[in-house]
């Protein structure tokens, strides 16, 4: 098709479309009163309602009308601009005319969806039309930039959705640097027993992924490391990773542990993390059997090389007091480096993957269930270890009074569906609580009593599982616990009295228990604010990672290049995260594949001849795309660095920044038309 | 919700009107998603797109008034989250200015609005938008048009009172003798 270029003077034709969407416009705007107003205004040569603009014989409506009518604009009033806006520039431009010769009129999600009086609508709709009617004369024909995109790709966070993601893309041949603020990968999947529905055992199916992280070509893994500063755009992002100190040469350390065995403290004597606090570690350590990459770490708050040389800053510096058998028994390795400091790296990646996942609700927010007073009161992770054969149990399940229970409440929806603390399901606890309702019955026989608002077990295979756990004989108590308090006849043995109102009875239940079980929601990380600072991201109100859109970009992110996989962007299962984990990868992929991005033509230029040489645009610049020119006195927009916020357009006094598609007569013409009488 | 109507001394339903200024990446992806979850509000506003709230020329403002809107609202991301760095800042800085100086013109600056919206906040939209078409309601029409046609007249008056004097005295300034000068409307 060769290009129509519009002819100086050529007198303007504006072709203008307003959509029905079904009903959703055309229910509440009466779109045959406002295209026949449309086609009374200036340069307006068609003016037509269809049922479906964005459908092929909608958009083959416009074609057809450009080579018909000779139009050389075209205006659609339809849904958002951030939907379709690339849909009819691609239908223009295949029609000859250049794409930027489009305007959207948002008048469904701006209009139609949130009015409620006819009249008001149309008369919005008509005002919207005009502005837009009038702001296209002033639109110029505009190019495409096109900026090459880095194939690298920087995936933060090694839960399971960050190991699908890096595995998959290091597989196609893409170079991944995969950072996880813990020293070893895994994530919450790692701590897991088993999973549902299929009661497979976690760590035999999370393991060989880890594994094949850690012996990837084409993997970087940084471990006990976090993103320090993001800078540029898609394409090019500049990366800064701190690497924090773990006191152990990582290239050096074989993961023998023979350090571990030969530490001065005999026995292990400090809380161990990964067992959240319920087993015992010392001062070096491997974080877990299966840690990629298996290499111990030094923790200099317990180490007593580091513990007596403590200054009172609270550095550490080494103090020579300890006997250093850690030392010795690394022999000719050399693997222990007491003087390590943290380190820097800077990369450029050209996409990113957020995989930086949830973390468990503190069950101490709901005080009434006496979590941390009680010492049988335990949360859901807990369990998960406690029962786990790697466990600080080695999978026998004893409560902290040395005993087994008899008698296990398993509480649903601890810090979900709940107004004082959060509002939202986290989707997975009514699944995991039956899990654990089997796996306590398998490990011990006791009566398990599961405590439910609704029980909520959605997808492929759950309500199956749910019918098996049900059929293993559990009891099933439909009523949100209200209170977890000693048992007054059995006090000093540590029983628990759990009270609640059987729904389906209405009956008041209290049940004695030897143990408590808190079935606890997830939550945001807490560090997701700063991270979504960093990255520009924006959050849901509950602090979850926006996606794009949510059912037709559901990984896609508003910073172009940066993509959501696993709970970061809210609960899901393992299955969901893998899935969204390859989403990402493959979106990332076809940026990468592409080997190029096409930018948005909406920088600025300064018309020179009108520069006064005022410098007042320079500073305002915070991508420094504006010099001076000294000779000239003239100021120059670097357009490769500019990003098009027009803030230098605004202060400039004399009037002489121009910014692409966001021009001065465009804007002011804008205004003129929503102002301008209707005739509703 | 219906709109705020109040009956002008034409006796014709009045309400007011406003143009919201919205930065493409949070305030216009939040009024995006107040109209994904319908939430109904005020059919007042009439929002231009612009990518960031940097781009607000106070200008903008200023002719918006002056075409006859009763109020202006600009919608930028929170402080710290602006998606060009520190856009909302320049405008936060402009904003303040520009409240300023709509009061020294005569013009109540509840009439002038910023707001910060994130792209998630679709219910601060619909927050903001009611109460800002409810302030409105409650101040009445400005009506710089209607003022600005009205001092026109009463230019030509003075003119042409003035030419009256001068074709009877000769002069129309006793010091200077010369012609009184023309006045600029501010919409000319
Ligand atoms: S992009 Fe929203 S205020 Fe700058």
């Amino acid at each position: 098709m060769k290009p129509i270029v519009p002819k100086k003077n050529e007198p303007i034709r504006i072709g203008y479309y307003i959509c029905h969407c079904g009903t959703n416009i055309a229910g509440m705007v009466d779109v045959e009163a406002v295209a026949k107003y449309v086609a009374t205004l200036p340069n307006v040569a068609i003016s037509r309602n269809y049922k479906y603009m964005c459908s092929d014989p909608g958009q083959e409506l416009i074609q057809q009308d450009i080579r018909e009518h000779r139009l050389n604009r075209i205006v659609v009033e339809a849904c958002s601009p951030l939907l379709h806006e690339l849909t009819f520039r691609k239908a223009t431009e295949a029609a000859g005319l250049n794409p930027f010769y489009v305007q959207m009129v948002n008048t469904r999600e701006h209009n139609s969806w949130v009015h409620t009086d006819r009249t008001e609508a149309t008369r919005k709709a008509m005002a919207l039309a005009r502005a837009a009617i009038q702001r296209v004369p002033h639109h110029k024909p505009l190019e495409v930039k096109k900026v090459p995109v880095n194939p690298n790709v920087l995936i933060v966070g090694g839960g399971i959705a960050g190991i699908h993601a890096a595995l998959t893309l290091a597989n196609a041949g893409k170079m991944v640097y995969l950072v996880d603020k813990e020293a070893t990968i895994g994530g919450h999947m790692a701590m897991f027993d088993k999973t549902f529905p299929t009661l497979d055992c976690a760590m035999c199916v999370l393991s060989p992924k880890m594994a094949a992280v850690g012996s990837h070509p084409n993997i970087h893994l940084w471990t006990y490391s976090e993103v320090a500063k993001v800078d540029g755009y898609v394409g090019n992002f500049n990366i800064t990773v701190r690497r924090k100190p773990r006191y152990i040469l990582e290239d050096l350390c074989t993961g023998c542990q023979e350090c571990v065995d030969a530490c001065v403290f005999k026995e292990p004597k400090f809380p161990d993390k990964f067992n959240l606090g319920l087993g015992k570690r010392k001062p070096v350590f491997l974080p877990f059997a299966q840690a990629i990459p298996p290499v111990v770490m030094i923790d200099p708050e317990v180490c007593l090389n580091f513990k007596r040389g403590k200054n009172p800053d609270g550095t550490h510096t080494v103090s020579d007091k300890c006997k250093k058998t850690c030392v010795q028994a690394c022999g000719d390795r050399k693997a222990i480096d007491f003087k390590q400091t943290e380190e820097f790296k800077n990369i450029t990646v050209g996409t990113i993957i957020m995989a930086t996942g949830f973390q468990i609700f503190d069950a101490k927010r709901t005080p009434f269930y006496g979590y941390g007073v009680y010492p049988n009161v335990y949360n859901a992770l807990e369990i998960e270890r406690i029962i786990n054969a790697s466990g600080p149990t080695e999978g026998e399940l004893i409560m902290r009074n040395g005993q087994r229970p008899k008698k296990v409440a398993i509480v649903h929806c601890v810090g979900s569906r709940d107004e004082n603390t959060n509002r939202w399901c986290s989707r997975v606890c009514c699944l995991y609580s039956l899990k654990l309702a089997h796996l306590i019955k398998e490990h011990t026989n006791a009566e398990v009593y599961n405590f439910y608002i609704d029980m909520r077990t959605p997808g492929k295979s759950m309500e199956e599982f749910y019918n098996r756990i049900a059929e293993e004989g559990m009891h099933l108590i439909r009523g949100k616990v209200a209170d977890v308090y000693p048992d007054p006849n059995n006090g000093a043995t540590g029983r628990l009295v759990v009270q609640a109102e059987d729904t389906l009875t209405n009956k008041i239940l209290k049940i004695p228990v030897d143990m408590v079980v808190l079935g606890v929601g997830l939550e945001p990380q807490p560090d997701s604010e700063n991270l979504r600072r960093q990255f520009n991201l924006s959050c849901s109100s509950e602090g979850w990672f926006l996606e794009r859109h949510p059912k037709l970009a559901p990984v896609n992110t508003f910073t172009d290049g940066i993509f959501l996989a696993g709970c970061c962007q809210g609960p899901k299962d393992i299955p969901d995260s893998v899935a969204q984990a390859g989403a990402a990868a493959s979106e990332a992929f076809a940026l990468i594949d592409k080997g190029h991005v096409e930018q948005e033509p909406n920088t600025a230029y300064i018309l020179a001849d009108e520069c006064s040489g005022c410098k007042s645009c320079i500073p305002l610049c915070p991508y420094t795309a504006i010099t001076f020119d000294e000779e000239r006195k003239k100021a120059i927009i670097n357009e490769a660095l500019c990003k098009g916020c027009g803030t230098c357009v605004a202060a400039c006094p004399s009037g002489s920044i121009v910014q692409n598609l966001f021009e001065d007569e465009e804007i002011f013409s804008e205004i003129d038309g929503v102002l301008a009488p209707v005739p509703v | 919700m219906t709109n705020q109507t109040k009956p002008s001394a034409s006796g014709e339903t009045w309400t007011p009107r406003i143009v919201a200024f919205f930065c493409n990446w949070c305030t216009y992806t939040a009024a995006d998603l107040a109209g994904v979850s319908r939430m109904k509000h005020a059919a007042n506003a009439r929002v231009i797109r612009l990518m960031c709230s940097g781009r607000v020329d106070p200008q903008f403002i200023v002719e918006a008034l002056a075409k006859g809107a009763d109020g202006v609202l600009i919608g930028g991301c929170h402080p710290n989250d602006c998606h060009y760095v520190e856009g909302n800042y320049k405008c936060l800085r402009r904003y303040q200015m520009l409240k300023r100086m709509i009061a020294d013109m005569g013009i109540e600056p509840e009439r002038l609005r910023l707001e910060w919206i994130s792209a998630a906040e679709g219910e601060k939209v619909k927050r903001v938008i009611n109460e800002m078409t409810e302030t409105l309601t409650q101040l009445g029409p400005l009506g710089l048009p209607q003022k600005f046609d009205e001092w026109d007249r009463e230019m030509e008056h003075f003119a042409e009172h003035v030419a009256a004097r001068e074709a009877a005295t000769g002069s129309a300034c006793p010091e200077h003798g010369g012609k009184p000068q023309t006045l600029e409307t501010a919409h000319a």
